[in-house]
């Protein structure tokens, strides 16, 4: 990539202007940089590919893949009623997470910059569970809902709704509806935080202003907490929806996807077929799927969600100093 | 006393009170509900199974710290959790160190294509793990490192590359072209500079992108999964979960090892809560 032909000609020894100075820096860069392009050549962007091409081959991860199918593996997905599943349920969670978690986690940071005692205390506490590994997380409520020792059918018959049973992760119909609780018991908290430092980065003096022109607390948040919070709302959507369509080690820990099915992932579809039925090929396209899924979404939310965020855009791409 | 104390003190409105008890209320509620799950896990290790059968709740009665000490003394724990520090520590090092010198070169050199191969990384962002999992399998089987802690070590540095170059290239930009330029009027080259000069000036950043390889790594679990095959290299994520399939109907042991496996990281956010919390609000949310 950095090939010695592009050095440009050594420069002509220039009059002392400090700025314009530029020592050859080929040496540098090439020594500088080459680790870094090495590890993730390597170890991100080949297997990224080999996942590209693999897809094409009915394949069962030894040896060469040598039967090629086309389009075969895509196909297929197309006509999956799990990976249709699949998506369905991502969207689910989605619409769950910017339905409720959000706006709730939203909520709190307000409340959390309103002058309380035990304001640190409680931030902290509320970000806790994020620090916590999603298999810890989904171990520990794994035997929350269990049937008979979990607290949660504890809870239930406590306020009255009787055995709501074993129903939580066993039930299809529930299934989805449990995980979302838990997932937002995890991570409501790092969007608290997000919205706290994006709420504390606003000039109090707007706020003052707002108030000696007579704004109630309803207004001010409507008319200039809000709109000043766009980049961080924003960023949190971009996030919560990315690792919605990238989720695998809580689903796994706690259901395995199941019961039948019902639970599964792209990503626990994807791990399923490749690692236990030895369908790499499948399993392949699958991956290219997530791959396509986030790039798609990423680009498309950078170039039209982002693009007015100029400094809160997750990353300065093609930005020239 | 009080005549003194008495006239600072605002007039104490009721609607005020109110609206601070309403506060102070959902505050606790919430704060309960991240508490209790926690707390369950905590206690119920402390209780036989007939105990949390009959009293979830509660405190134990009596206590019986016989699943904690079965856990604390059976070397598979401790086994876990030295693999599990052994390979954030490593992957740590590794990823601040190249990430570091990667962007370097992207904040302060200019050459052709900078822009392309940066972007490159940044997009990387953007890779889930679960895309190249398949694929890094069957990798890693050809290049024999498999049951091997570099066969997690190398590729968790290499998708922390790209978190980690973006938010170290802008705090590289923010030191002033000054430092360097009198840094090699003095005769200091490229190497030196970096090394003794940007580094240790950057202190900051280099704490906060430490501190997410360390949390990424220290929870990461389909990597382990795909690589270790052999116990002896288990992490604790891997550790827990398998612990969990072997004991399934064994609840109170379960969480006594839970929460063993929790308390690390809770311990290390008690202490690195500012530098963590800073670090995830700046690394993501502003460049």
């Amino acid at each position: 990539m950095l090939t010695e032909e592009r050095r440009p000609a050594p420069a002509p020894p220039q009059p002392a202007g400090p700025r314009r100075r530029r020592r050859r820096p080929w040496p540098t860069v090439v020594a500088f940089l080459s680790p870094a392009l090495v590890l993730f050549a390597l170890l991100v962007l080949t297997p990224i590919v080999i996942a590209a091409y693999s897809s094409f081959f009915e394949w069962n991860g030894f040896g060469v893949p040598t039967t090629f199918v086309g389009l075969d593996n895509f196909h297929r997905l197309l006509t999956d009623e799990i990976f249709a599943g699949d998506l369905r349920r991502a969207l689910l969670l989605v619409v769950l997470s910017l339905a409720i978690q959000l706006p709730v986690s939203l909520a709190l940071a307000m409340l959390l910059n309103q002058p309380l005692r035990g304001r640190r205390a409680y931030r902290m506490l509320f970000f806790t569970p994020y620090v916590l590994s999603e298999v810890v997380t989904a171990v520990l409520f794994t035997m929350i809902f269990s049937p008979n020792q979990g607290l949660a059918n504890h809870v239930t018959r406590l306020i009255g709704l009787g055995d709501l049973g074993a129903t939580w992760l066993a039930d299809p119909d529930t299934v989805m509806y449990s995980l979302f609780l838990v997932i937002s018991w995890k991570y409501f908290g790092f969007h608290t935080i997000l919205y706290l430092a994006g709420r504390q980065g606003i000039p109090p003096e707007l706020h003052d202003a707002a108030a000696i022109d007579g704004a109630g607390p309803w207004q001010a948040f409507r008319h200039i907490t809000l709109p000043l919070l766009g980049p961080t709302i924003r960023i949190s959507v971009f996030l919560s929806i990315l690792g919605t369509i990238q989720l695998f080690d809580m689903i796994w820990v706690l259901t395995g996807g199941g019961p039948i099915r019902s639970s599964e992932t792209l990503a626990v579809t994807m791990f399923q077929e490749g690692f236990k039925r030895f369908h790499v090929g499948y399993a392949s396209a699958i991956s290219m799927a997530i791959f396509l899924i986030s790039l798609t979404f990423g680009l498309l939310y950078q170039r039209f969600v982002l693009r007015r965020d100029l400094e809160g855009a997750i990353t300065t791409i093609g930005d020239r100093r | 006393m009080s005549t003194t104390v008495a006239p600072e003190r605002r007039p104490r409105n009721p609607r005020r009170v109110l609206r601070t008890g309403a506060l102070h209320a959902v505050s606790i509620t919430v704060g309960a509900a991240v508490v209790v799950p926690i707390v369950f896990g905590i206690l119920g290790g402390f209780k036989d199974n007939g105990q949390l059968f009959a009293n979830p709740f509660g405190l134990p009665d009596p206590w019986v710290p016989g699943n904690y000490l079965d856990a604390v003394s059976s070397t598979a724990f401790w086994m876990q959790a030295t693999n599990s520090v052994v390979v954030a520590i490593a992957s740590t090092v590794l990823v601040v160190l190249v990430g570091a010198m990667a962007a370097y070169i992207f904040a302060r050199y200019a050459f052709p294509g900078r822009e392309v191969v940066f972007m490159v990384f940044a997009i990387g962002l953007m890779f889930p793990f679960a895309v190249a999992i398949l694929p890094l399998f069957v990798l890693l089987r050809e290049m024999n490192l498999l049951d091997n802690p570099l066969g997690v070590i190398l590729p968790q540095a290499a998708f922390g590359l790209p978190i980690t170059i973006v938010i170290l290239r802008s705090f590289f930009r923010s030191i002033p072209a000054e430092v360097e330029e009198s840094a090699v009027l003095d005769g200091c080259g490229p190497f030196r500079f970096f090394w003794r000069i940007l580094l240790p000036m950057s202190r900051p950043a280099l704490g906060t992108v430490s501190v997410l390889a360390v949390v990424g790594s220290w929870n990461n679990f389909l990597l382990p999964l795909i690589v270790f095959n052999d116990s002896r290299w288990w992490t604790l994520p891997l550790g827990v979960q398998q612990f969990q399939s072997q004991y399934s109907a064994d609840t109170a042991r379960i969480l006594a090892y839970v929460t063993l496996a929790m308390l690390p990281s809770l311990v290390c956010y008690a202490f690195a809560e500012r530098q963590l919390i800073g670090g995830l609000t700046s690394g993501i949310g502003k460049d």
